[in-house]
């Protein structure tokens, strides 16, 4: 019974400046697939919803002449999939962020909503920490990065300051013989939520593991960057004991919950399966680049 | 009738709610508004279990915008020592599920309801009303509430003369077990589980509700049985019958589900109290925590066998959860169990368990997957330790015409034998098996109903015809009914209109359930046609001046026979409406009947499996489906309902359950986290009509809607263990249980 407003800012500035003003009443509004749903069930109730869907530089899908990509926070899953070359180049986080949702929530969804929710399950966010993406954020003391594996702070918090708004992603150059991958598991095929997610992303030269990180999702109360799974396989051929070595360090690196989507044992067990599976991926994606 | 040369009974014709389904334009039961009206909403029970010491409604009935508040006293008592049936339902229950009454039984049991001029200031007067409660220890699970020191839900209820949760015993009996096992050489006996699923309608139940000062009310709802909106909630509001309307919306699924009412007895009594037309509406959540889903099952069943396959005795014990009031379906579960077998010696028997959670409803052939999923598994254990195939073991003890079912009727001619055989002669049955695959079949079966049945076949003025039935169409009964039409008249099916028509327009037609609604609609339809068509003859026989008898009906018009044959050009259906006025009047006939003959309905599944041996994923690849329709009027319906019965069962077999929380809350109210399959679970489902034509039906029908959900479960826990070489006595057989197995015997 209460208002609510709702502005469409044209400009970053307009926008940080609605939001730090509202002191926590505000809420932002990207593609709204988890916001909405949250204001239905009355699980908030924002007396301002920001719209960021009308600032150039958050819809926006630029490669850098480096190689890299900024992508904005609110561009949806199905734009970055209609990118000639984003897929091309990170098709394993393409992926990741073409699993939220169905097709019709992909019309809307974004990649920056995904890491902003705070979910430890969002699909995207283990892709992006092993791609080793890097969030633009901007508020009212200015603009700073942080690596997305700082961004969750616990389910449904984030590091952000007050004020703050997620501008996008910078993802970096791909070294030649790069590939990465996600995968999750879910009891069914489709429009799920992950038991655990699992990207990994990697580069190969001669067949030897040069550079490698892994993200877990949905085994812990935050997105997880596991380093001793990546340390597992640099240096190796992603031989059998490599991939054994980086699957218990997925395992081991777990501490989830028991609750209506999983166990703590199922997750765990999960985890290293996942790891092995994703690299394989990761692995034929950077032999054929 | 079942003749080959029909030429519309049998066709794939447009089913006449097709287009307006498909443009999104079909009206459901949320789309109906009215000038002035408000809205309604449930105060609903924060405890599974507590007495209510008092309610106090005075800060909500004060909030501006409220117009009425109902509690349990607005809605008409039955009292517990007094049973009240209406069809399978008693009315005990039936008023103390729609508004609790001395106890909150379940969490989310409505206490009180507001209707205010917006949705959420009515939900904002909800939480005004002050509930005292007395919260109560509860029982959720079966083994919970049959625990010796269980808290007691009714404390009226006796179970061999001790206060019991235990509401309802039934039993079968034929021969006796003791010596039948006694000439068994091989024995199985195992005790399963089952977790109670929902029925998984898209559309959440809602209706609006409007009463006139001089207590004429007209309910919009979508249901399984609009006449049974109307004595349902005549009964719960004290309104006469003739003072009810109740008007079929188009329904977004039931499959049993909406046999019984939640809304309309509340939205009844807040529109007369207010003055105003009122609207209800549920949410998923409150779809998921307050209507019934089936039963959770806990079963031991025991079968002996000789060494040549011959079952000699059968025995089975089904506890049901019932929710939060007595009636779960123990009598699917007992009856159907061990009906397609011709067994000497039976014993079965179903406990009717009350516990602190929703009142389950009807859920497509209520209780008969419970009961033949132990019982198809049993046989599957029995047929490997004889190395018999598990095809020819059901073979061997296949029911018949004559055979004698322990839940009473001797069976005539049925189909069962053939869709084994179907299924034993299919490539399917052959096919080789990936790695990682296990094949299973499992039959079941399904009483099919007849019941009350009411329609009017008219003849327009300019020649075509409107038919008019009082059964909800779920599963393409209006198309049906046009082939039907089409095929008796001799007439392009296209100039056949088929409606439901509302409480006040046709007469009593009881619920589309129980695989009823073209069985039994069809034969009053078909009666009708006949008076029709002898009303065709009888004017054809005026306008040419000779005797009706030597008038035919053929090809959509009126032909002379015998000695007249050919001394008239026909008269078509259109030449004689365009006479109507002038030879007697309009041309129409309604029939209605109580009709019988409903016999049951088999089915046989082959389903393959590949389990993820890493993640403990079951996912079904193949599926056929071999069901007797007695006559497939529409095949495409015919296969929908296959198909639609086999996704359910495939969901209750491997994912969907109930989740409690430890405050006794269901934890997984949505489709989200309630994991019925979508789409890209199946595999496409091949369906095998097979057509053993019933005698007792006009056009050889047999109900087809629920057979189809009977093996599945079985059938997948079957195709599991030749996958893997385990047997998994509890469902839904899920990843993290499947991976636990594995790693046992690794």
């Amino acid at each position: 019974m209460s208002d609510m407003r709702y502005v469409v800012p044209r400009t970053l500035d307009e926008a940080v400046g609605a939001f730090a003003e509202a002191k926590g009443a505000a809420r932002i509004l990207a593609g709204g697939t988890d916001l909405l749903v949250q204001m239905r069930a009355g699980a908030v109730r924002p007396g301002l919803v920001i719209d960021i869907k009308k600032i150039a530089e958050l819809t926006g899908i630029e490669e850098t002449a480096d190689g890299g990509f900024r992508i904005g926070g609110a561009v949806a899953g199905a734009r970055l999939a209609e990118h000639p070359r984003f897929g091309k180049v990170w098709p394993g986080l393409l992926e990741a962020i073409n699993l939220i949702g169905s097709t019709q929530v992909q019309g809307r969804a974004s990649a920056g909503g995904n890491l902003c929710n705070g979910s430890p399950a969002a699909d995207s966010v283990p892709a992006m920490v092993a791609a080793g993406a890097v969030a633009t954020l901007q508020g009212p003391k200015g603009r700073r990065e942080m690596p997305v594996e700082d961004v969750p702070a616990g389910p449904g918090r984030t590091n952000l300051q007050p004020g703050e708004i997620l501008v996008g992603f910078i993802l970096p150059p791909r070294p030649l013989g790069s590939g990465d991958a996600y995968l999750r598991m879910i009891p069914r095929t489709e429009m799920d939520i992950a038991v655990v997610g699992c990207g990994v992303n990697l580069t190969l030269k001669d067949g030897v593991c040069t550079a490698a990180r892994v993200g877990l999702g949905a085994v812990a109360p935050t997105v997880l960057r596991v380093d001793a799974a990546a340390k597992a396989l640099i240096g190796s051929r992603l031989d059998a004991a490599a991939l054994d070595a980086a699957a218990a360090a997925c395992r081991a690196a777990c501490h989830p919950i028991d609750d209506k989507r999983g166990t703590i044992a199922y997750r765990t067990e999960v985890a290293g399966v996942l790891l092995k599976r994703a690299a394989g991926i990761a692995a034929d994606r950077a032999k054929g680049a | 009738m079942n003749e080959m040369t029909n030429k519309w009974i049998g066709r794939r014709t447009i089913r006449p709610d097709g287009a307006e389904k498909v443009t999104g334009r079909a009206a459901f039961a949320a789309d109906t508004t009215m000038p002035g009206m408000i809205w309604g909403k449930l105060l609903r029970s924060p405890h599974p279990h507590a007495h209510i010491r008092a309610i106090n409604t005075a800060k909500a009935e004060a909030l501006t915008g409220v117009k009425a508040v109902v509690t349990a006293r607005d809605i008409v008592d039955f009292p517990v020592d007094k049973s009240v049936m209406l069809g399978i339902q008693d009315m005990r229950w039936m008023c103390r599920n729609v508004m609790a009454r001395e106890k909150a039984l379940f969490h989310g049991h409505p206490i009180a309801a507001v209707a205010a001029t917006t949705a959420e200031i009515a939900a904002e007067a909800c939480k005004l009303i002050e509930v005292d409660y007395e919260v109560l220890p509860w029982a959720i699970e079966i083994d919970d509430a049959l625990k010796p020191d269980a808290p007691i839900l009714h404390d009226f209820i006796r179970f061999e003369g001790k206060p019991s949760n235990i509401a309802g015993k039934l039993e079968h009996k034929l021969g006796d077990i003791a010596e039948g096992f006694a000439k068994a050489d091989v024995i199985v006996e195992r005790t399963f589980t089952t977790r109670p699923v929902h029925q998984g309608y898209i559309e959440p139940q809602a209706c609006l509700v409007s009463v006139t000062a001089d207590g004429k009310a007209t309910i919009w709802s979508s249901s399984q049985g609009h006449f049974m909106v109307r004595a349902m909630t005549s009964m719960l509001t004290g309104l006469p019958q003739s003072s009810i309307r109740a008007i079929p919306a188009e329904i977004g699924g039931g499959f049993g589900g909406k046999t019984i009412i939640y809304l309309e007895p509340v939205a009844t009594m807040l529109a007369k109290k207010s003055g105003r037309p009122v609207k209800m509406v549920m949410t998923r959540e409150e779809v998921m925590r307050a209507t019934g889903p089936t039963s959770a099952s806990k079963s031991t069943v025991k079968i002996g066998a000789t060494k040549d396959g011959r079952i000699v005795a059968a025995q089975g014990a089904f506890y049901l959860q019932a929710g939060a009031l007595p009636g779960s379906p123990i009598r699917g579960s007992a009856g159907c169990a061990f009906a397609p077998y011709n067994i000497p010696n039976v014993l079965s028997q179903g406990f009717d368990v009350v516990c602190n959670r929703s009142k389950v409803t009807a859920y497509r052939a209520p209780g008969a997957p419970i009961g033949a999923y132990p019982v198809e598994c049993v046989l599957d254990e029995i047929a490997e330790k004889l190395g018999i195939d598990p095809l020819d073991l059901r073979l061997k003890n296949i029911a018949k015409e004559g055979t004698k079912a322990a839940h009473g009727p001797v069976y005539p001619r049925i189909g069962f034998a053939e869709t084994v055989a179907a299924a034993r002669a299919h490539p399917h049955y052959q096919a080789p098996l990936g790695p990682h695959q296990g094949r299973g079949v499992a039959s079941g079966f399904w009483f099919n109903a007849g019941g009350e049945s009411s329609a009017q076949v008219n003849i327009t003025e300019d020649g075509n015809v409107v038919v008019t039935t009082g059964h909800p169409d779920i599963g393409g009964s209006r198309a049906s009914i046009a082939n039907i039409t089409a095929e008796l008249l001799g007439i392009d099916y296209r100039r056949v209109s088929v409606l439901i028509g509302d409480t006040a327009s046709i007469g009593f037609s009881n619920l589309t359930g129980g695989s009823r609604a073209l069985f039994a609609s069809s034969m009053v339809v078909t009666q009708s046609i006949e008076k029709v068509i002898a009303t065709l003859r009888e004017r054809a026989a005026q306008i040419w001046q000779i005797d009706p008898e030597a008038v035919t009906w053929a090809e959509g018009a009126a032909h002379p026979a015998g000695k007249n044959a050919g001394n008239f050009p026909p008269l078509t259906l259109a030449e004689i409406a365009a006479k109507a006025s002038a030879t007697g009047g309009p041309i129409g006939a309604g029939v209605q009947l109580n009709t019988t003959g409903a016999e049951g309905g088999f089915a046989t599944h082959i389903c393959d499996v590949e389990v993820d041996l890493e993640l403990g994923i079951v996912r079904v690849v193949r599926f056929t489906a071999f069901q007797d329709a007695g006559r497939a009027i529409h095949p495409s319906y015919v296969e929908g309902q296959m198909q639609g019965g086999v996704a359910q069962g495939i969901g209750w077999a491997l994912n969907e359950e109930y989740i409690y929380n430890a405050k006794g809350q269901v934890d997984n109210p949505s489709f989200l986290d309630y994991r019925m399959p979508v789409c890209s679970d199946l595999p496409m489902i091949d369906t095998v009509i097979v057509e053993v034509p019933n005698p007792k039906h006009p056009q050889g029908v047999r109900g087809v809607g629920e057979a189809s959900i009977v093996p599945p479960l079985a059938a997948i826990s079957n195709a599991v263990h030749n996958a893997l070489g385990k047997r998994f006595y509890a469902l839904p057989i899920s990843p993290p249980k499947v991976l636990a197995a594995l790693k046992t015997t690794a």
